[in-house]
């Protein structure tokens, strides 16, 4: 069996935030269709890793490269790379009042669009589909005059993000610490909604603290950030593994090496 | 030499000095220019040739304000009270026959039926204007013909609210204005379309004093648009005096539009004055204008009153946008909200200045003062100052003022779903300043500011 193509090659990448270097050397190879699963304990790395690849602008890349669909990403603006394909489900999404959330996503699936070369999407047709996505996540349609995040509750925010995910069908999604703060029913309709956008080109990084989320997000490849870099990579089990034993234990391996 | 004498020797500034003399120079003028048009004047009602000898006498007395004046801190008015120091100053400028509806179709109000009536150069063009087939209770006129028709009305209210004493630029107006717009509703008349003034400029270095009286009996309902547009990209000053009286139980959304010329000066005051139970809603948009000073007062003189000053200014370059209002609760049970928002790019600068009296009686007054800037450059500048003085003990007041710059998070999650950067920054700054426009209860004047919003906003 013939391997898929790279989507996405992270080579020895180093970033920092202010003065300290969080990112130390990350190496990481994606193909189409792949979910992979980035574990670690707290301040590990994980969320600079999505925000980097996102083209947060506070971080400073210092070393290394991030080539997507044979492109250097980190020369491209946030937006290009949204516009490319990129989405990151963010781990603490923005409230923006004034700006209700149709106008906002019809403003990015038309950029998007214009990007890729398409008309701007008609109303009607913008309209099935937005109820269609809204479906997948049973988000409240009442939500969508509503201000972008504004005054919605931490499950509700995360909902928002997959389905504005599912609007603008990403092709690399990066999901931020999707779980946090969701009940089981919330966790189950979130993981739910990132399943059936699961297909042969789209693929995932999901970052997370838990192994719960992946119980029902199966990821193929799961990776562990100890300190900036990426310390152990393996399977589904991986994942397992960590949950039984903690992060404890990658960090006595570690700093075992390190001595 | 004592220090404070050598610190003050090296603040002279010679080119202010020159203007400062400048602007005695300008006083002389307007009291020759009052002078000199005492037999036009003498043609005009006694009590109102009295109120006109009065307001020069303050003017005389008071002069134009300088920045040593606390109401006048942040703004400067020298160049201003100059410019109107030109041959045709004093005189009323000649009718321009000549302008066609077309010129001025681009700021009609879309509204089928609006009354309408259009000024050019400060004078009355009734070619233009709706002065037929008004509806039933209805009168809007020229405040030149007013003052033949309804002497009565006029003389019960004309300058008894907008204070000579306390402001150089009323003062003026009430000695010289020339026309204006006059509007009175009869008990319980509620016109369904709204009343459009227009107030066009066509011409460089003229200084129309524009005088308004709207006047709104027991019951009486109606929207009233003034709005005050340039034809040109000349300096020229309009000095507007609003006078607005809403008997019980009246009900006046107001709204007024600046548009001038960025390199006009625009000098105005909106007077309100309510008696027991009226609504009145007043809406400031200060979008156009090199200077441009807007005073909103409101006298709720009786209970039961809701009194709504609300202001967006859009200040770009080295626009300069000043607003002071007064909320007077007189009486008791009376509520007033207050809500100004403002963006700043360049090296503009805002000024908010807004008093809250609650006098000894006004118990269970409610009044509501919030006012928020948004500053898009380094440069630009904002001067805001809440001032509430409270003499009755059962209220309540609250008042805000904030201050702040786009916000990155956000900025960075728009351009994160795709939005391009320019895009992004636009769509924060006009959900900002839209709160304010959401209050506008005429549709195509609403759509018709966010038109201007959206253009101003584009890079």
């Amino acid at each position: 069996m013939s391997e898929k193509p790279v989507l996405l090659e992270i080579k020895n990448l180093h970033a920092r935030v202010e003065e300290k270097e969080i990112l130390r050397g990350i190496d990481l190879v994606i193909r189409e269709g792949e979910t992979h699963a980035i574990m670690g304990p707290n301040g590990s790395g994980k969320s600079t890793l999505a925000s980097v690849l996102a083209g947060r602008e506070e971080y400073e890349v210092t070393g290394g490269e991030v080539i997507y669909k044979g492109k250097d990403l980190l020369e491209m603006a946030p937006e290009e790379r949204a516009q490319e394909g990129v989405f990151l489900a963010f781990q603490y999404p923005v409230e923006i009042p004034g700006v209700s959330n149709t106008y906002f996503l019809k403003a990015a699936l038309n950029a998007i669009r214009k990007h890729n070369g398409q008309d701007e999407i008609n109303p009607v047709e913008f309209l099935k589909l937005v109820r269609e996505k809204m479906a997948l996540v049973e988000m409240d349609q009442s939500l969508l005059n509503r201000s972008v995040n504004e005054g919605f509750s931490g499950g509700e925010k995360k909902r928002c993000e997959i389905f504005q995910m599912a609007v603008l069908n990403p092709t690399l999604s990066i999901l931020d610490e999707t779980d946090s703060g969701l009940d089981i029913d919330a966790l189950k309709i979130v993981s739910n909604g990132v399943n059936q956008l699961r297909d042969e080109r789209h693929a995932s990084i999901v970052v997370t603290h838990y192994q719960r989320l992946l119980n029902y997000i199966v990821p193929d490849f799961v990776h562990v950030l100890y300190q900036g870099r990426i310390v152990e990579s393996g399977g589904k089990e991986l994942a397992l593994q960590l949950e039984a034993q903690g992060y404890e234990s990658i960090k006595e391996v570690q700093e075992a090496v390190a001595s | 030499m004592s220090t404070s004498t050598l610190s003050a020797l090296a603040l002279r500034d010679p080119r202010k000095e020159k203007l400062q003399e400048r602007t005695r120079e300008a006083k002389v003028r307007y009291l020759m220019a009052f002078d000199s048009g005492q037999s036009r004047r003498e043609r005009e009602p006694e009590w109102l040739q009295a109120r006109r000898a009065s307001a020069i006498a303050h003017f005389e007395h008071n002069g134009f304000p300088t920045v040593r004046d606390e109401d006048w801190k942040y703004t400067d008015i020298t160049s201003a009270a100059n410019l109107i120091c030109e041959p045709q100053f004093g005189l009323p400028t000649a009718r321009d026959e000549k302008l066609e509806s077309s010129e001025i179709q681009q700021f009609l109000l879309n509204t089928q039926n609006a009354l309408r009536l259009v000024f050019v150069n400060g004078q009355l063009a009734p070619h233009l204007s709706t002065l037929d087939d008004l509806p039933k209770g209805v009168s809007l006129l020229g405040m030149r013909d007013a003052i033949q028709s309804h002497g009565a009305l006029l003389q019960a209210h004309l300058g008894r609210y907008a204070e000579a004493d306390a402001n150089a630029f009323v003062a003026l107006n009430t000695a010289l204005f020339t026309d204006g717009a006059f509007i009175h509703l009869r008990k319980n008349a509620a016109p369904a379309a709204p009343i459009h003034l227009l107030y066009v400029n066509t011409a460089p270095l003229t200084a129309a004093k524009v005088r308004n009286l709207v006047i709104l009996e027991a019951g009486a309902k109606a929207k009233v648009v003034e709005s005050y547009v340039s034809l040109t990209d000349d300096s020229y000053l309009t000095n507007v005096v609003t006078e607005i009286v809403a008997e019980r139980d009246a009900n006046l959304d107001h709204y007024k539009e600046q548009l001038e010329s960025d390199s006009a000066y625009h000098i105005a005051t909106t007077q309100i004055k309510a008696d027991d139970e009226a609504n009145v809603q007043s809406h400031t948009f200060t979008f156009g204008g090199a200077i441009s000073r807007h005073d909103a007062n409101a006298v709720m003189n009786g209970e039961h009153i809701e009194v709504t000053l609300n202001g967006l200014y859009l200040a770009g370059g080295s626009q300069l946008m000043d607003n002071h209002t007064v909320m007077d609760h007189a009486k008791p049970n009376c509520h007033s909200f207050e809500e100004y928002v403002g963006v700043l790019d360049g090296k503009a600068v805002g000024v908010f200045n807004g008093k809250i009296f609650v006098r000894p009686d006004a118990q269970k007054t409610d009044a509501k003062q919030s006012n928020r800037a948004l500053l898009l450059s380094r440069d630009a500048e904002v001067n805001t100052k809440p001032q509430l003085e409270i003499f009755a003990d059962d209220v309540k007041c609250t008042h805000g003022a904030t201050i702040g710059e786009l916000d990155d998070e956000a900025l960075f999650y728009l351009r994160a779903r795709g939005v391009n950067k320019n895009d992004a920054r636009d769509m924060l700054i006009y959900a900002f300043a839209h709160a304010v426009l959401e209050n506008v209860s005429i549709p195509e004047l609403r759509e018709q500011l966010e038109n201007q919003l959206m253009q101003r906003l584009r890079h």
